[in-house]
């Protein structure tokens, strides 16, 4: 069968996937070979791996709670979540967007290459664990040991941090508007200037949050932990 | 893996679906699980009726009741349910007496669970079918907790389900793995506690009982298990009146809890709990690491 164009899909309702009638596989299936636009996901009740290897443009609506990875590895996709999400959501995200209405559990956006992921709840622990250019925005507060590792992208974090903010972190910048419990080995604070108040801006604007970018505070590598240095001793 | 749940009902009214309402859980737990199933109740008045104890025993032979009642002062009729592996005994008598006349009357058989308000089952296969065999759904009570086996370190067989009732109406459930249990079994051996088995939640178990025995709150014994154990774990205990989890300093094991003005849930995901009444109302959360949750009734 030709896939639609995408007029032709955009003209039609989105398709429906009711779990309690069919399975993950299945849409995963349709997911991953589209034959649609915009999907619409029934009754998720929690499960597992939903649109996960998601290549093309398409949109996803998942109406209930997700479970572990969801929308893992998404390429083009955009996936809206319409309720709390479990372990793992667009973990090794490539590029699109990923929207969850409610709270993440942990390693949201864990090793994320790119795209952008915006939790309007909060995020649980190790949010944006070991994150390689994946921008993550999250409207309420991150548990502790996020951005752990960080290696690239954006962090936004509307509430508070937990403890071990950006512990052993490399790159990334991580923006918070609250409090920070304790900050991670070699995560120190970091001036806010011009450049920061503007793609703090923009990311703001992305995920449709309309705090002030200067409410912010910035947070980044000291840079201390590249290289060895004189004070590990000789061995 | 293995899965977790616990609910703690706060609204008396409630009660009567407490054995529904578990099972809908359990449902939300069974993929982290699949080989064996444990299962405890609070407060269900037809299996522990008020008055009674209650004991519930593996590998109990056929006329145990009989056996067990005639070794109690003033022979007292003591019922047998059987439920699967499972047998629970009850009689009119205090704990400790039913569960020394239980070890008497068949020493090759096991308690795995013990108390005035408490009923345990345990068994290998597949959690709803053992949900029926135990009559789940039938259940009412304020409390409940079960544990779905994904056996990793031991055979599966109902011995090594969770549960761990070491205690007079104590649970504690355990998702993980201790890496120091030896050496703190010893240290409790030399203080003269007994072991049932080499599994290292029952390690756990003990050291809680032992903290509880000592006068310690829930609370107080969940963090002095913090400073002895290493290992990851999520812990839910509970009591004749209380609720409680913990998690390790790095929290890997995963667990969710919701509270709502009628019950208090806890559950290894989110899904276990999305069909509670009022979850859209409850306060979902994911516990700290290192950080003891309590309630009491």
């Amino acid at each position: 069968m030709a896939a639609l164009s995408r007029a032709e899909a955009d003209a039609r309702s989105p398709v429906v996937f009711d779990l309690h009638e069919t399975t993950v596989r299945a849409l995963n299936a349709e997911l991953h070979a589209p034959t649609a636009t915009s999907y619409e996901v029934l009754h998720p009740q929690g499960a597992h791996s939903l649109g996960a290897g998601i290549h093309d443009e398409i949109d996803v609506a998942v109406r209930g709670h997700a479970g572990y990875f969801c929308a893992g590895m998404n390429k083009l996709g955009r996936v809206v979540v319409d309720g709390s999400a479990g372990n793992g959501v667009a973990e090794n995200m490539m590029s699109g967007s990923v929207r969850v209405r409610g709270d993440a559990s942990q390693s949201a956006g864990a090793t994320g290459r790119g795209g952008l992921l915006v939790i309007e709840g909060s995020a649980s622990m190790r949010c944006g664990i070991s994150m390689k250019g994946i921008d993550i925005v999250v409207g309420g507060s991150v548990g502790p040991m996020s951005a752990f590792m960080a290696q690239a992208g954006r962090l936004v974090v509307c509430g508070d941090a937990g403890d071990g903010l950006g512990d052993s972190i490399y790159e990334a910048r991580l923006y918070v508007r609250g409090s920070v419990g304790t900050l991670g080995a070699d995560c120190v604070e970091k001036p806010l200037r011009d450049e920061h108040v503007a793609e703090l801006g923009e990311l703001l604007d992305a995920a449709g949050l309309d705090h002030r970018p200067e409410e912010f505070r910035r947070f980044g590598s000291a840079r201390g932990l590249y290289h060895f240095t004189g004070d590990h001793g000789s061995y | 893996m293995c899965g977790i749940i616990g609910l703690h009902l706060r609204d008396p009214e409630l009660a009567p679906m407490l054995g529904r309402l578990l099972d809908d859980m359990l449902c939300g737990v069974s993929e982290r699980g699949p080989d064996s199933v444990g299962i405890a109740v609070y407060g269900d008045g037809e299996r522990n009726p008020e008055g009674h104890s209650a004991v519930s025993v593996l590998r109990a032979p056929g006329d145990l009741a009989a056996s067990a009642g005639a070794l109690l002062p003033g022979t007292p009729t003591v019922t047998a349910q059987v439920a699967g592996d499972t047998t629970v005994l009850s009689a009119p008598v205090g704990v400790e007496a039913l569960t020394a006349a239980v070890a008497a009357a068949a020493p090759e058989a096991l308690v795995v669970g013990s108390g005035n308000d408490l009923v345990v089952y345990k068994g290998a296969g597949h959690p709803q079918d053992l949900a029926r065999t135990y009559g789940l759904r039938e259940v009412s009570g304020w409390q409940g907790v079960a544990h779905t086996r994904m056996a990793t370190e031991s055979a599966i067989n109902p011995e090594g389900c969770h549960p761990y009732s070491v205690g007079a109406d104590q649970c504690l459930v355990h998702n993980g793995s201790f890496s120091n249990h030896a050496t703190i079994r010893r240290e409790l051996e030399r203080q003269g506690v007994t072991f049932d088995s080499e599994n290292d939640s029952e390690v756990g178990a003990r050291f809680v009982a032992a903290c509880l025995a000592e006068g310690d709150d829930l609370e107080k014994a969940l963090l002095r298990l913090g400073e002895t154990f290493d290992g990851f774990y999520t812990l839910l205990v509970t009591t004749a009146d209380g609720f409680a989890v913990v998690r390790d300093e790095i929290a890997c094991k995963p667990a969710v809890i919701a509270e709502h003005p009628r019950w208090v849930a806890m559950a290894s995901e989110f899904r276990a709990l999305a069909d509670l009444p009022g979850i859209d109302e409850a306060r979902v959360f994911e516990p700290d690491p290192g950080k003891v949750y309590a309630w009491q009734r």
